[in-house]
């Protein structure tokens, strides 16, 4: 609990710094780790307190980015609109594939979800009136009124943290809920959870709702932030590096998501951004390999501390 | 619309059918035996491709190109298996997705470094001129020969799997692998050979579609998705689902492409047609796929009985 407490003081006190010091550039690079961070935990809900392997989260971002673009390429900027829309629709399309998804197991399940997502891949690349390939141009952020400026990156960054906490919040509520209780049961042992007469198809279907929806909210921000989206956002290698996230930080661990995406992002803005001198000598192009790092990390990771991060903290802890 | 048009874009999904069923070929033993799910497949169809570029170019000859190609990608993937790969194999799906995922990283990063983003990998000046199959079709002869490459190899492979002692062995793994080890097979040594002869056969892909599409980083991964694709269609582990899958998944593919836009034209005015045609032809086999999978979850011709 202090750990968490010093974690929000330090969000809450990084911008006023960075503005004194000059790097506004830093603050936006924060709002876009912290919307990767609600897109991670999301996934971590499926993920982590499910166990259900979803390969294709990044359907639930790419539909609320997307949505949310139309809206404001359309002339709708206000966020009270655009952004609850994004929502309900990432949640129409998770309930709709998890509704037929959630009737496979295993393997089945994980490539079903990809091939969804897929789906939404190709339907997105060929809407040539939102720019079909090329992406979407936005015109300027969503319009949130009551006097915030969402063009300003310090406020941008402080509703992104605001959004970020209360999802933390909601997810800490939930997974120590009934309804998180069952969805870990569920995951540690189906077949007696069923046995108790609990509807464990209707529990993980919801649970799926949830974290697309939440998705749906990460994906509107995303929009936001680059006023630019583009059919990359609902690429396969998009879920696969928000799984790579929830792994990194820690599978079905409440900070897991923030830190995975914290972790990973920043990993890969030193590697570009800051040449090292004696490793430009070795490698002199090592700077746009920056996927081999990751690479590595990655599988040294699933390899060696398949609990991530966040495992690796909290085991010091317990020893 | 006429006939010869609709036989000319038939030969074409066929033609890519039977590439993706080498492909799927390899991945569904893969899959089938040792229930292992290995992204890094597409990975092996690039290296192929590559490797087939760089010989073909050393060598000056297309054949000795693809032939020295395929025996080093099949010796690539046989070490990446001993090496990596069979430490997975007891581990839970995540971890199997999470590291095949690191390892398709790992390799584009190699291979740029090592060959560049790009290579090219002209066709053979003899093949590059059409056929006259029937009075009126005339056929690229290069397509000609990828449809004949992979009818012998389908023909090879069933020869393989169902008349030898190995394909014995290969089906009693895919069907009950713990069966198969108590009754005393050498499932890794098995499993090995078998993920050898996945990976020659993604060169042999690789290499036969270079001509045709970019020999680029990155080619591996979407027509990964659709070698997924096939094999959930036909039945994990089995050889025959991958080919009827491959076939399928082929022809509608390239059929829809051309004719869907056309076919909705008939019916709906040509703005929505033009804009709806593409984007159904794109989405036609994912759909398929999950029609499949929600009817028969076990795919259409499951290993497993």
């Amino acid at each position: 609990m202090k750990r968490a407490l010093l974690a929000v003081l330090l969000l809450l006190a990084f911008p006023l710094a960075m503005q004194a010091l000059g790097y506004l550039f830093y603050v936006s690079f924060a709002s876009r780790v912290m919307i990767y961070a609600i897109a991670a935990t999301s996934l971590n809900l499926v993920l982590g307190y499910g166990g259900m392997l979803s390969f294709g989260h990044a359907a639930f971002v790419g539909a609320g980015a997307y949505v949310a673009s139309i809206l404001i390429a359309e002339g709708v900027a206000s966020a009270w609109v655009g952004w609850p829309a994004a929502v309900a629709a990432s949640a129409i399309l998770a309930w709709v594939i998890g509704a037929i998804s959630l009737r496979t197991r295993g393997v089945y399940f994980i490539m079903i979800t990809l091939a969804f997502a897929q789906m939404m891949f190709y339907l997105v690349n060929s809407m040539k009136a939102y720019g079909g390939d090329e992406g979407l141009t936005l015109p300027r952020r969503a319009e949130l009124g009551l006097g915030l400026d969402l063009g300003n990156e310090v406020v941008f960054y402080y509703v992104v943290l605001f959004l970020l906490l209360v999802g933390l919040y909601a997810l800490h509520r939930l997974v120590h809920s009934r309804f998180g209780r069952v969805m870990v049961a569920i995951r540690e042992n189906e077949a007696r959870v069923e046995a108790l007469g609990l509807p464990v198809y209707r529990y993980r279907l919801a649970c799926f709702v949830i974290a697309g929806a939440a998705g749906g909210l990460a994906g509107a921000l995303l929009a936001s932030h680059g006023k630019y989206v583009n059919p990359n956002v609902l690429h396969w290698l998009q879920s696969g590096t928000l799984m790579i996230m929830v792994i990194l930080g820690g599978v079905g661990h409440l900070w897991g998501g923030v830190i995975g995406a914290a972790v990973l992002l920043c990993l890969e803005h030193l590697i570009a951004d800051y040449p090292v001198a004696w490793l430009a000598q070795i490698a002199p192009n090592y700077q746009q390999h920056a996927s081999l790092g990751v690479g590595i990390v990655l599988l040294v990771i699933v390899l060696f501390a398949p609990h991530g991060i966040a495992g690796l903290l909290s085991r010091r802890r317990h020893a | 619309m006429s006939w010869i048009l609709i036989l000319e874009q038939s030969l074409n999904g066929l033609q890519f059918g039977l590439m993706l069923f080498l492909l799927a070929a390899g991945l569904t033993l893969v899959f089938g035996i040792m229930d292992m799910i290995n992204l890094a497949h597409g990975s092996l169809y690039m290296l192929g491709a590559f490797l087939a570029a760089m010989f073909v170019q050393l060598t000056n000859s297309f054949l000795a190109g693809v032939l020295l190609a395929i025996p080093a990608t099949a010796l690539l993937g046989m070490v990446l298996e001993v090496s990596i790969l069979r430490t997975l194999y007891g581990r839970d799906h995540l971890s199997q997705v999470l590291a095949t995922f690191a390892l398709i990283l790992i390799i584009n990063e190699l291979v740029r470094l090592a060959w560049g983003s790009d290579a090219a990998l002209p066709m053979p000046a003899a093949l590059s001129g059409p056929i006259e199959l029937l009075p009126g079709l005339r056929y690229p002869a290069y397509r000609l020969v990828i449809i004949a490459v992979g009818l012998a190899v389908a023909l090879l492979l069933y020869f393989l799997v169902a008349k030898t002692r190995v394909g014995m062995l290969v089906r009693a793994g895919a069907s009950n692998r713990e069966m198969a080890l108590a009754m005393g097979v050498d499932i890794n040594t098995l499993f090995t050979f078998v993920f050898g002869i996945g990976a020659a056969l993604c060169a042999l892909a690789g290499s036969m579609l270079a001509p045709l599409f970019a020999v680029q980083v990155g080619m591996g991964e979407n027509i990964l998705i659709l070698a997924f694709v096939v094999i959930v269609i036909g039945g994990i582990g089995s050889i025959r689902g991958a080919l009827v899958g491959a076939v399928l998944v082929g022809v509608v593919d390239t059929i829809g492409r051309a004719f869907l836009p056309i076919l909705l034209g008939a019916f709906f005015q040509p703005r929505v047609a033009s804009a709806a045609g593409p984007a159904l032809a794109s989405v036609m086999i994912y759909l398929i796929m999950a029609v499949v999978l929600y009817f028969r979850p076990q795919g259409l011709f499951p290993a497993r009985g």
